[in-house]
């Protein structure tokens, strides 16, 4: 399997771990991670410094009702929970729970691109695309940041080339042209936490209708 | 306000070279170099360890002692009230007695994990709809205790270092720390005080990835 050489920030790790980030950007580091042992070191220790504050964190009241509750529940027979969903194919798990089935809903958006919206939000969305080998995604800015993480294929741009694996973080002001590798079609997960601003006159008359 | 994150100089004595995990919290009492917080670290781990072997109702009323009453604060700092963070508390602490059989010691000290099921339970409530977590790691039980004792004691000695790294902070920088990972700043904010990245987490960092490794060889050798 490929390295993954280009990994997600410290600080959205952090994010995460600490439950400050959205739900788009929240399904790509769970994404990434479930296939990046390195990230899953990382939000582990992030999880390990979040522990040492919660244990020095000042103790408040609890009400003698939440202790009632909770060593009520203790004895209660609950039913198994359904096993959470197993990677399938290019897809890990966190993803196939998002889209509740194992295969995306795609929807075409013209030259063979295609897309499938998973998720939005005031605070974001995140969408899978496909994009034939070779073609480019039109020239886009966004206002807000970009995550773009490979599921297949690779494609790349003005900042470099990414992988399976990999996840670019474009910054609100970058100006970028992702194009698809040769060899397979680019399967992605791309998340924004603001919608994206396409430059060309066409695909921004077609925005509104598509939501890309 | 982090009063129990201070923790005096002595505790930078090592813990002894071979020292079982089981035992470190009291030994470190016998050896003198002893601190509330250390031993309780390990007490924390071992009664959670107690409830996944045992279903020990006694060392389950610990944990939730200790933490019922942290995580209840932590939670409202992050912006729920007294009420919905004690319906959260409650399926955390419902979360940890039924799912124990998932703990590995080795991976996590109890705080951590119990961090990571608040986080989960919080943001599933939150948001109404289930948080994205990443796939786990499915690792046998025996590839899993071939490494735990020893992981067990790093595990101790990089929080020790954590919440001295913590302590020796500027007090403006450990409480956005503290701000940070209890859950009262926004991304935006997490982000600009990335330059506060704690030296110790990089060496947890270093720990937890040689761990991986080790298991992630077991598996595939088998």
């Amino acid at each position: 399997m490929k390295q993954i050489t280009h990994h997600l920030p410290e600080w959205l790790i952090r994010s995460y771990a600490a439950g400050s980030l959205g739900h788009a950007f929240s399904l790509v580091v769970a994404t990434h991670v479930s296939q990046c042992d390195e990230c899953r070191a990382r939000l582990e220790a992030e999880e390990a410094a979040g522990g040492v504050v919660l244990e020095g964190l000042e103790a408040v009241d609890t009400s003698d009702d939440l202790r009632a509750r909770v060593f009520d529940g203790l004895d209660e027979d609950i039913a198994p929970e359904a096993p959470a969903p197993q990677r399938t194919g290019i897809y890990p798990g966190a993803l196939i729970a998002e889209m509740g089935s194992d295969q995306p809903r795609w929807r075409s958006l013209g030259g063979g691109i295609r897309q499938a919206i998973l998720s939005e939000d005031k605070q974001g969305s995140a969408r899978l695309l496909y994009i034939p080998q070779g073609m480019a995604v039109p020239d886009h800015t966004h206002g807000g940041l970009e995550l773009t993480l490979v599921l297949q294929g690779s494609f790349h741009d003005e900042t470099g080339e990414f992988g399976v694996g990999d996840v670019e973080v474009a910054e609100d002001d970058l100006d970028h042209t992702p194009t698809a590798g040769m060899g397979e079609a680019c399967i992605c997960l791309a998340a924004t936490d603001a919608p994206l601003q396409f430059k060309g006159l066409l695909p921004r008359l077609l925005q509104p209708i598509f939501r890309i | 306000m982090i009063e129990a994150l201070t923790i005096d100089s002595e505790t930078k004595t090592p813990l002894p070279h071979g020292l079982r995990p089981g035992y470190a919290g009291k030994s470190m009492n016998d050896s003198g170099a002893s601190s509330e917080q250390i031993s309780q670290g390990c007490e924390q781990t071992d009664w959670l360890v107690a409830v996944r072997e045992h279903r020990d109702k006694a060392a389950f009323g610990r944990l939730y002692d200790h933490f019922t009453p942290r995580l209840k604060g932590m939670l409202i700092r992050s912006g729920m009230s007294g009420a919905a963070a004690e319906d959260v508390v409650q399926d955390v602490m419902l979360t940890i007695w039924r799912k124990a059989h998932l703990y590995d010691e080795g991976r996590a000290r109890a705080s951590a994990w119990i961090y990571r099921i608040a986080r989960n339970r919080q943001i599933d409530v939150i948001r109404r709809r289930p948080r994205p977590v990443p796939d786990e790691m499915i690792v046998e039980a025996e590839s899993r205790e071939a490494h735990d004792a020893d992981a067990m004691v790093s595990l101790e000695q990089e929080a020790v270092q954590l919440r001295e790294a913590l302590a020796t902070l500027p007090q403006s920088q450990r409480e956005i720390v503290e701000r940070a990972y209890v859950g009262e700043l926004t991304q935006a904010e997490i982000r600009e005080a990335t330059g506060l990245a704690l030296g110790t987490i990089k060496s947890r960092i270093r720990l937890a990835l040689e761990k991986l490794r080790h298991e992630l060889k077991d598996l595939r050798d088998e």
